[in-house]
């Protein structure tokens, strides 16, 4: 999937007239074209394809045997005792993950307007550093980070001694706000970068204009700021929401291990519960969510005729 | 690694003692190797050149025994790590290849043979085969040593630290644990361990842990539901009982000695109604792209010294003769690694059970890791 803020265009300042918009070759396009394809639509057809057929006897793998119990199982537990009931267990995992990946989008929007704000705000070099500093964590691995997270924030931790210092009780590490506060860290740059791009456009001289006829401060934000940046936000809640619906790392290293969000319960059955067909089809569920989500972000902000396109 | 920093002059302390023992009877060794020379070396060679591709459990080999082992075969060791024998087989049954050392323990390696994934070499041919210990050599999962060389072997019980948790002496069961609604309590991610345990806290007995009556599984989920430890993982337990986070943990034996070395509090309990005696094997997964460093690296590990050291920094006991005399005294003294008499009939191998108890074992393990 792409997400594209439309940019606005930069008018005459081509250089020769061999980049004309619309008018290069597409040959260029086709080899990525063909990547994309081989790495994403491919994969992607296998794990449908997986979702549909029988698990062999021997665990891992798949048995060339058309079944729909796999989708069943999402929903209806084979209990020992031979007897059905409804499962509520996956869809409790899924809302989990949605409820963590909304709280992620929501407080990380909250920290990157002002911030984005404050950069697009300062002058040309400055912005240049400043950026730099909020793609600084991506020269380092996320796993690197993800373990620094956890000494940072276990009990015995910087922050669990200072707090000690004031009989304060420190303990999130392996819980639910631990693997929140980890998606939080990672996904920041992912929401500050497009309400930057979109904010860096912005003519302050607007809010200015503004302010000075009258305006009250709230409403110059309301009014006048608010909905040029707003393209980059609706970009950063896109690629803020999704990727964090789909995490597993952070639940993993900071929530304990524990099955808290849907990629574990996927990464567990292609791994030691060695249930491919099941996780294929918990992974199709997810995917057919997301594609959902991101449907209803693009209707919302076609009708609002904002030019982002998702998809 | 964290654990070690301790023991290390102890470790340096052993090795030492290994090096003088080596050199002691180095002179006998090279005067009658000279002898079979010609042979040995053309059946067995003892150097080589490359990697040997080692996949074995998270923090279980010490890298400096890795660098002694460089140093004297020139082979480099390249080390990956897994954390549960199910990992493992997933791993190696999705496709990867490129291991040319692995480390199945017991059930795991008959289940591995069965699928037609080991190499059989003739382990008990080795150079350093002589050393199996005798009951160590005709095992149920493989008689003879065909496939595999022992390495190290231990039980699974409960870590406990007596400063933090008081009723660590009231503790005398898997059911106590399961049914204590304990705070701070962590447990392995296996899923052999989990269901075997709470099979025989409901009254499983040890020879009938590969039943396929689901009653018994049904119990065994009914008293996994009340089981809710605040971390389920294989990695980095270690230290959260040493730092005191945790206070209880479903532990190896030897891990909980690591632990108790840092942190004297811990002890280690043996649950009444009995606990798995694992072993962890070598072995060569069929397609190992170093077949003959792989070989030497094995019989390597055979040799008592450098088993002694692997157990040293362990905390296991280890299957080799020989070794004994190079361990450390705090390892030997450790009720948790050497079984008082009174325990001993507790223990009882890891089952190795048919395929249908097996799913039987995976369905009560993912209900209770998904309803965490």
């Amino acid at each position: 999937m792409t997400v594209t803020t439309s940019t606005p265009k930069s008018g005459s300042t081509q250089r020769g007239n061999r980049a004309r918009p619309g008018q290069s070759s597409p040959k260029l396009a086709y080899l990525p074209i063909i990547f994309l394809a081989f790495a994403i639509g491919i994969p992607l057809l296998i794990i449908v394809v997986y979702s549909f057929l029988e698990k062999p006897s021997q665990g891992t793998g798949v048995k060339w045997v058309f079944t729909t119990e796999n989708y069943k199982a999402l929903f209806i537990q084979q209990k020992l005792d031979g007897t059905t009931a409804l499962d509520t267990r996956y869809l409790k995992v899924l809302w989990t993950s949605f409820t963590y990946s909304l709280i992620t989008t929501t407080v990380t929007l909250i920290l990157s307007v002002p911030v984005a704000m404050w950069i697009a705000t300062r002058d040309a070099r400055r912005r240049t550093l400043l950026v730099a500093l909020v793609t600084l964590p991506f020269w380092i691995s996320i796993l690197i980070r993800t373990y620094g997270m956890r000494q940072i924030i276990a009990d015995e931790g910087p922050i669990g001694k200072f707090l000690g210092l004031f009989n304060i009780d420190w303990s999130i590490l392996y819980s639910p706000p631990a693997t929140i506060l980890g998606l939080i860290y990672v996904f920041l740059p992912f929401m500050i970068l497009p309400i930057y791009a979109s904010a860096e456009r912005f003519d302050f001289r607007l809010a200015e204009a503004a302010y000075d006829l009258g305006a009250k401060k709230l409403t110059v934000v309301r009014k006048i700021i608010l909905p040029a940046i707003r393209p980059g936000i609706i970009s950063g809640i896109a690629l803020v929401f999704i990727p964090a619906l789909g995490s597993f790392l952070q639940s993993d290293m900071l929530g304990g291990g524990k099955t808290n969000m849907v990629a574990n319960v996927i990464a567990n059955n292609f791994g030691q519960a060695r249930n491919w067909p099941f996780g294929s089809a918990l992974a199709v569920l997810l995917i057919v969510l997301t594609l959902l989500f991101v449907l209803i972000i693009q209707g919302i902000s076609q009708r609002r005729g904002d030019k982002v396109e998702l998809v | 690694m964290f654990v070690k920093t301790k023991r290390k002059a102890s470790y340096a302390a052993i090795l030492a003692a290994g090096a003088l023992l080596l050199s002691a009877c180095g002179g006998e060794t090279t005067a009658s190797s000279t002898e079979s020379a010609p042979a040995a070396t053309s059946e067995f060679p003892t150097t080589g050149s490359g990697v040997v591709n080692l996949y074995n459990w998270t923090d279980y080999i010490d890298p400096a025994i890795l660098e002694k082992f460089t140093a004297e075969t020139g082979i480099e060791v390249i080390l990956d790590v897994f954390d549960s024998n199910e990992t493992l087989l997933a791993k190696l049954q999705s496709g990867a290849t490129g291991y040319d050392v692995i480390m199945p323990s017991d059930y795991m390696v008959a289940q591995m043979i069965e699928l037609g994934m080991l190499q059989n070499v003739d382990v008990a041919s080795f150079p350093n085969g002589k050393n199996i210990a005798p009951e160590f050599m005709d095992v149920y999962f493989d008689p003879g040593r065909a496939y595999t060389a022992p390495y190290m072997y231990g039980s699974t019980g409960i870590a406990c630290n007596t400063k933090l948790e008081p009723e660590c002496e009231n503790i005398k069961s898997w059911s106590d644990l399961f049914t204590g609604n304990f705070a701070n309590v962590n447990a392995l991610k296996d899923q052999v361990e989990i269901v075997s345990a709470a099979l025989r806290a409901t009254g499983t007995a040890a020879e009938d842990l590969c039943t396929t009556d689901t009653a018994n599984y049904i119990a065994a989920e009914e008293i996994l539901s009340g089981f809710k430890p605040a971390v389920i993982d294989n990695d980095g337990g270690n230290v959260r009982m040493i730092t005191g986070q945790a206070t209880i943990r479903t532990s190896w034996n030897g891990d909980t000695h690591r632990m108790k070395m840092e942190n004297p509090d811990i002890i280690f309990i043996y649950p009444s109604e009995g606990l798995n005696f694992w072993s962890d094997h070598m072995a060569i997964p069929v397609g190992a792209p170093n077949l003959d460093n792989a070989k030497i690296f094995m019989n390597w590990m055979m040799d008592p010294a450098n088993m002694a050291a692997a157990s040293n920094f362990s905390g296991y006991n280890n299957a080799i003769t020989g070794t004994s005399d190079l361990m450390d005294d705090e390892l030997k003294s450790d009720p948790a690694v050497i079984v008082p008499a009174e325990f001993t009939s507790l223990l009882s191998t890891v089952p190795n059970c048919g395929e249908e108890a097996r799913e039987l074992y995976t369905q009560v393990f993912t209900t209770w890791l998904d309803s965490q």
